[in-house]
């Protein structure tokens, strides 16, 4: 498949990690944010392709695994409702809040659709303007866009049955607070592909410079994956910490401007918790005041659910990256993808999920 | 990494376990959940009559017969190459040529929602008995029941059959063994991207059509044509439905307490199948099929079965594409595209598109 197969080579792998283990010369700890990038390192075995001194460590970004516990409780409480079409991303249904999940909800009859975009959610809101028509609008700088599109085409067309409950996290602040943390062993990113191209590398340079750390935006194919752990040793090794581009067939510099435009136009950043992290300020979107009619938390008067989790959870350490998945005693024996004890084993981009699909034997 | 390790290190989970009162979508969805919910409720109450099979075998006299069933739910009722009275009929057919057996006859159920239009189902009809004949099977007996309108999906189907095992035919999970062979008749993954496309408007249909597809003549050209070790030499048959390969494969590798090493290189995916799949971040290995099989053949005779299936019209792009080993029994183990290996896993109900 074109744009597929040729970053999937064996022989182009081969040299590209013969060309990692002849630069490095000492022990670093790299972080792939992004769960679509822990996903084919376990699926293509990259890891296993890398000198012993090199070890990747499996960043916070899997918009489902960070989702905190309550948004989900307060989805749950509007799926319920009776006169609801609830519509979410399929990942999220299975994802337990504190009783239950979305997919019990539609078991007990409440309408809850999976959709493909936040549009369909609008195309539903016309189609039935008898319902009330929420989109559980999760994730990062990606689908970030496209919400805020559905949002402003909504109030265009005055549909006052539509609305989103809102539960979007930025990147770099979580970067930060990895690299906060004491527990912190990182010494360089491989920054998400998806995201940089819709913000461009501007919000990362500080970091790099800040914290001292090389930051390479990466793609998601193997080749794109090994070519970003090469130029990040080299940056190591040879003592620098900039901000590099790996994937520059997606993402150009200055980033996607009108969708930036768009995000701006109907959010604004906000602190928000994270699931197994905590609160981070300035970490996430929230909707304008200009919009907040199509606020669904207000709507459905849900703002006061909330629910803790514990702080010692592994859940918080995985997606920290200073534990692995398989350092969990409850790994593959009491939490499995049929009954998680924590998201990351839900997700299709969760790290736990990856490693129980590709490595439960061997570890 | 022992290096960070809390000392105070206590499980403590922010989710607790979701229990399950009520059925699920995922009970249905070919994976793990329906597994354990067929064990734990049907086979508690009901009994196994034989290893876990497409159809049951019953010796009657001197004659072996099988036995089975399959219902069809499927939404749209009409999609690209296919529509739910071809799936009714090839799906039964289906899971008796399984057996190795010849399908002799069918009975066919139809539950019919109150204002489905007589036109879509002459059509439904029309298409069973093309599919009947194409087959070389009569639908001998049948049922009629209507329900009230908004209870059921314009027409559901449940057909069952029975078909006679030709002697010296024996095909069982139970006859598998290391060594063995893994080949697959055609290209995966087309019957299941083919109704999503449809079903959820993605517009992929342009270029993606269900591969349902009658499997018995093929299955019987595979007996007869595996010499020099006779039909003794075909193993285990599996047609893919939902779950797709991996389904399968995990289910005989269970039941047979065997390793399957695939090498996922060799197993043929289309363009568009692969397109679609790596778009919605599904993997084709997963994707339901409804015209294609795996065999597990003793060594000597795989060349032989690969010839006959690539002579076969029923075929589409056979392979070759793994084996049977004694190591990590019960579970498969694909060798991907860089080398490496990873775990093949049954789902725990159906893939879910990714969001990002």
């Amino acid at each position: 498949m074109k744009y597929i197969d040729e970053y999937r080579d064996a022989a182009a792998a081969r040299k590209l990690a013969a060309a990692i283990a002849r630069t490095v010369t000492r022990p670093w700890n790299l972080m792939e944010v992004c769960g679509g990038q822990t996903h084919a390192i376990l699926r293509f075995g990259l890891d296993e392709m890398l000198p012993p001194q090199l070890a990747l460590i499996h960043g916070p970004g899997c918009p489902v695994c960070v989702t905190p516990i309550e948004i989900l409780d307060r989805a749950v409480a509007i799926a319920a409702r009776p006169g609801v079409i609830f519509c979410s991303f399929g990942d999220m249904l299975r994802v337990p809040g504190s009783t239950k999940d979305l997919l019990s909800v539609k078991a007990a009859g409440g309408d809850v659709r999976i959709v493909y975009s936040p549009m369909d959610a609008v195309a539903l809101a016309r189609n039935h303007p008898d319902r009330q028509v929420v989109f559980f609008a999760i994730g990062f700088e990606t689908t970030a866009p496209a919400n805020a599109m559905a949002v402003a085409q909504a109030a265009k067309l005055g549909l006052a049955n539509f609305s989103v409950l809102v539960s979007l996290v930025l990147v770099p602040p979580a970067i930060v607070a990895v690299l906060e943390s004491p527990a912190s062993r990182v010494h360089g990113f491989l920054a998400a592909g998806h995201v940089t191209t819709i913000t461009g590398l501007d919000p990362y340079r500080p970091i790099a410079e800040k914290y001292h750390v090389p930051i390479v935006a990466t793609g998601f194919e193997p080749l794109d994956i090994l070519e970003g752990v090469l130029l990040c040793v080299r940056q190591l090794e040879a003592g620098r910490a900039e901000v590099q581009n790996q994937y520059a067939r997606s993402v150009r510099p200055e980033g996607n401007r009108p969708a930036m435009r768009q995000v701006a136009e109907v959010f604004r950043v906000v602190p928000r918790k994270w699931r197994g992290i905590g609160e981070i300020a300035a970490s996430g979107l929230g909707l304008r005041e200009e919009y907040a009619a199509f606020d669904a938390e207000t709507r459905f008067a849900v703002g006061q659910i909330v629910a803790d989790e514990p702080a010692e959870c592994i859940a918080g350490a995985v997606l920290q990256g200073h534990r692995k998945p398989s350092d969990c005693p409850a790994f593959g024996v009491r939490c499995t993808p049929d009954r998680p004890l924590g998201a990351p084993m839900v997700s299709a981009e969760g790290a736990c999920a990856a490693y129980f699909r590709y490595r439960r034997r061997r570890e | 990494m022992p290096d960070n390790r809390p000392e105070d290190f206590a499980l403590s989970c922010p989710v607790p376990l979701a229990d399950q009162n009520t059925v699920q979508l995922a009970h249905g969805g070919g994976g793990r959940m329906m597994r354990a919910l067929i064990e734990a409720k049907f086979l508690a109450a009901f009994g196994q009559a034989g290893p876990p099979h497409d159809s049951a075998i019953l010796q009657i006299e001197t004659a072996r017969l099988a036995f089975t069933t399959d219902s069809f739910v499927v939404h749209p009722l009409f999609f690209p190459g296919g529509d739910i009275g071809r799936l009714a009929v090839y799906g039964t057919v289906n899971d008796l040529a399984m057996a190795g057996a010849r399908p002799l006859a069918l009975s066919a159920g139809f539950i019919l929602e109150e204002g489905l239009p007589l036109e879509t189902l002459d059509r439904v009809v029309a298409s069973m008995r093309d599919a009947a004949r194409l087959s070389g099977v009569r639908i001998v007996t049948g049922d009629t029941k209507v329900v009230d309108r908004g209870k059921g999906d314009g027409v559901f189907i449940n057909t069952a059959g029975i078909g006679l095992v030709p002697p010296g035919v024996d095909i069982s999970p139970a006859r598998v063994v290391p060594g063995d062979v893994v080949l697959l008749s055609g290209d995966l993954g087309r019957h299941g991207m083919a109704v999503l496309s449809v079903r959820e408007g993605l517009g992929f249909e342009g270029s993606l059509a269900s591969d349902c597809e009658p499997l018995a003549g093929l299955v019987e050209a595979l007996l007869a044509g595996c010499p020099p070790a006779g039909p003794g030499a075909v193993h285990c048959l599996r047609d893919l439905t939902r779950g797709g390969l991996a389904a399968a494969l995990c289910e005989i590798a269970e039941d047979a307490r065997v390793g399957i090493e695939l090498d996922e290189a060799a197993i043929p995916v289309s363009e568009p199948v692969a397109g679609a799949c790596e778009l919605l971040g599904l993997d084709p290995l997963y994707v339901a099929n409804e015209g294609r099989l795996v065999a597990m053949v003793a060594p000597a005779a795989a060349g032989h079965a690969l010839e006959v299936l690539r002579r076969h019209p029923a075929a589409h792009g056979p392979a070759i594409v793994g084996r049977v080993v004694a190591e990590h029994a019960g579970t498969v183990e694909v060798r991907g595209l860089l080398g490496g290996g990873r775990i093949l896993d049954l789902l725990s109900g159906e893939q879910m598109p990714r969001i990002c």
